[in-house]
């Protein structure tokens, strides 16, 4: 128990990134497959809520966080560029599932599929499975709740009020 | 000279002809929370009215026809499992029932038990999900939630029996992979009596709620003649009172030996045919669903699991057609070899394009929320619409 009349000394960046990586709104946002396996994740038995990351968002405006669930065409490819580019900084993103990652099953012989989602947004965490058990999906949210805390989260912050554009 | 009054109604009437209301083209989706995965919808709208909504598909396709002819016919039955990931068991049965019809394997009666076994789990959990995805495109998010904490119990259950959670490369040619256990065998028993109930509560939760009631009725009304012209089976069919369910009218497998009922929409809260009758069918399906597992669950004979089939299945030069009845409708299989090891060609019939192609008609001149009930009512997976 923290005495009322104490101080806390911190830094700028611990501040920022405990509020980041503790309030995730992900993207809602299902490719295939994989997408069920997310609203598992997110629904009553595995409650993704419990992470501070359940505030499934259904416009890329208000979300900071992309989960990229299942196959990417390359129909969809440049959809999902568009959709990465209408969020707001800071955003991350977690590719989940083999067919994001690199084709998966559609690597060998497919004619539609995007070889990696790493070729059109910067990937953040991937998910190996075909499809990831939901148990993996809130592994990687912990571990890109890991990454946020090491990023420097002020210098984007400070560096912008020091030079006006 | 007319008086104020006057030149103002004159004014006013005159600029009412005038007033042309401009037509909005809004693009619904493909990524969008109600459209079910990836479908765009090019919606034409005059206000709220929709006056055309034209769907556009192809975000999901993952060449599923030409990658067949690149693969085994072992091979194949992964990719099967991913057409409609909601209802990976049904299909995989369709896929083996065609491949068996050309190879003449005969199926241990004790594999025939777990595949009706499984298909049937699987299109409660498939149900289940319907139900809670409709829910919550209707503003109903316990009816979700409930939805995904039965439908992971019949998970639990696959995944004692094949290992997976969602897709399960269960059904192989001849037979299934893995024998059922008795743990699993108690698992289902006691989810049966768990989840029986749990049907009547809830269709009072959400299926009789006044305010689901008046979003669902009279909307998507669909007649028999236009099911018959787009080819529309399963639900969507039996929404508009026809009883065929190809369990009954062809069956395949062992559904001969077992008693259900096929449950057909008779317009009880509106029009014959609208989203509240195909959303009670799959209600009480469920029902007959469970009715089928407790006869078979406790007579599965003894015997092998599979069928004497090599690690290459040979199939002799020749066609086969299979057709089973899946949760969102009948899927078809037709499969042409020239006695190699990899299908010549093959074709899938799927139940959802013929669905999503009946939108235009179903939703013109209806409200922009009438079009997400009416969306959610089809009941589709892109999986399988794009294939």
């Amino acid at each position: 128990m923290i005495p009322s009349d104490s101080v806390v000394m911190t830094s700028v960046d611990e501040v920022l990134s405990w509020g980041r990586r503790n309030s995730l709104w992900p993207l809602t946002f299902g490719l295939a497959c994989c997408a069920i396996e997310m609203m598992a994740t997110g629904a009553s038995d595995y409650d993704l809520e419990r992470f501070g990351c359940g505030v499934f968002r259904a416009t890329p405006r208000q979300a900071d966080l992309m989960i990229v669930a299942g196959t990417v065409t390359l129909k969809m490819a440049s959809r999902i560029r568009t959709l990465y580019e209408q969020m707001p900084e800071p955003k991350w993103v977690i590719s989940m599932g083999s067919c994001s990652n690199k084709g998966g099953p559609y690597w060998h012989e497919g004619y539609h599929v995007l070889k990696g989602v790493d070729r059109i947004v910067p990937v953040d965490v991937y998910v190996p499975g075909c499809p990831p058990r939901p148990e993996t999906l809130l592994e990687a949210v912990m571990m890109l709740q890991k990454k946020i805390r090491v990023q420097e989260s002020s210098m984007g912050l400070l560096g912008s009020l020091r030079k006006p554009a | 000279m007319s008086t104020t009054h006057e030149m103002v109604e004159g004014h006013l009437s005159q600029s009412l002809e005038n007033l042309r209301t401009d037509e909005l083209l809004l693009n619904m989706g493909p990524q969008h929370p109600s459209t079910h995965g990836v479908l765009r919808v090019v919606v034409v709208t005059d206000g709220e009215i929709v006056k055309a909504a034209k769907p556009e598909i192809g975000y999901l396709h993952r060449c599923f026809e030409k990658h067949s002819e690149n693969v085994d016919y072992m091979g194949v039955a992964p990719y099967v499992d991913r057409l409609d990931y909601l209802a990976s068991m049904n299909n995989a049965m369709g896929w083996a029932i065609a491949v068996e019809g050309m190879v003449g394997i005969e199926v241990p009666r004790r594999a025939e038990f777990i595949r009706v076994i499984t298909a049937e789990l699987q299109r409660i959990a498939s149900h289940l999900m319907s139900f809670g995805t409709y829910g919550l495109d209707m503003g109903a998010f316990t009816a979700f939630m409930f939805g995904f904490r039965d439908r992971e119990m019949i998970l639990d259950i696959f995944e004692m029996m094949s290992g997976a959670r969602l897709l399960y490369n269960y059904m192989w040619v001849g037979g299934v992979s893995r024998d059922i256990t008795p743990e699993a065998i108690a698992k289902t028993k006691s989810f049966l009596d768990y989840f029986e109930p749990k049907i009547d509560e809830y269709n009072d939760l959400l299926s009789f709620n006044k305010i689901f009631i008046e979003r669902t009725k009279d909307v998507g009304v669909i007649d028999v003649e236009t099911c018959h012209s787009y080819g529309l089976t399963g639900v969507m069919l039996r929404g508009c009172g026809v009883k065929w369910d190809l369990r009954k009218e062809v069956p395949y497998s062992i559904y001969k030996e077992v008693e259900f009922d096929v449950p057909v929409g008779s317009g009880e809260m509106g029009t014959l045919g609208d989203c509240w009758d195909r959303h009670i069918v799959r209600m009480r399906e469920m029902k007959e669903s469970v009715r089928i597992v407790r006869q078979l669950i406790d007579n599965i004979p003894a015997g092998p699991h599979r069928g004497k089939v090599g690690k290459v299945v040979k199939v002799p030069a020749g066609e086969s057609f299979s057709r089973t009845e899946c949760p969102r409708g009948e899927l078809a299989f037709y499969i042409v070899s020239d006695g190699s090891a990899k299908p010549f060609r093959v074709r899938c019939k799927s139940p959802c394009f013929l669905n999503i192609s009946t939108l235009d008609e179903l939703t013109r001149g209806v409200m922009v929320a009438d079009l997400i009930a009416t969306i959610g009512s089809l009941d589709i997976v892109l999986g399988e619409v794009d294939r």
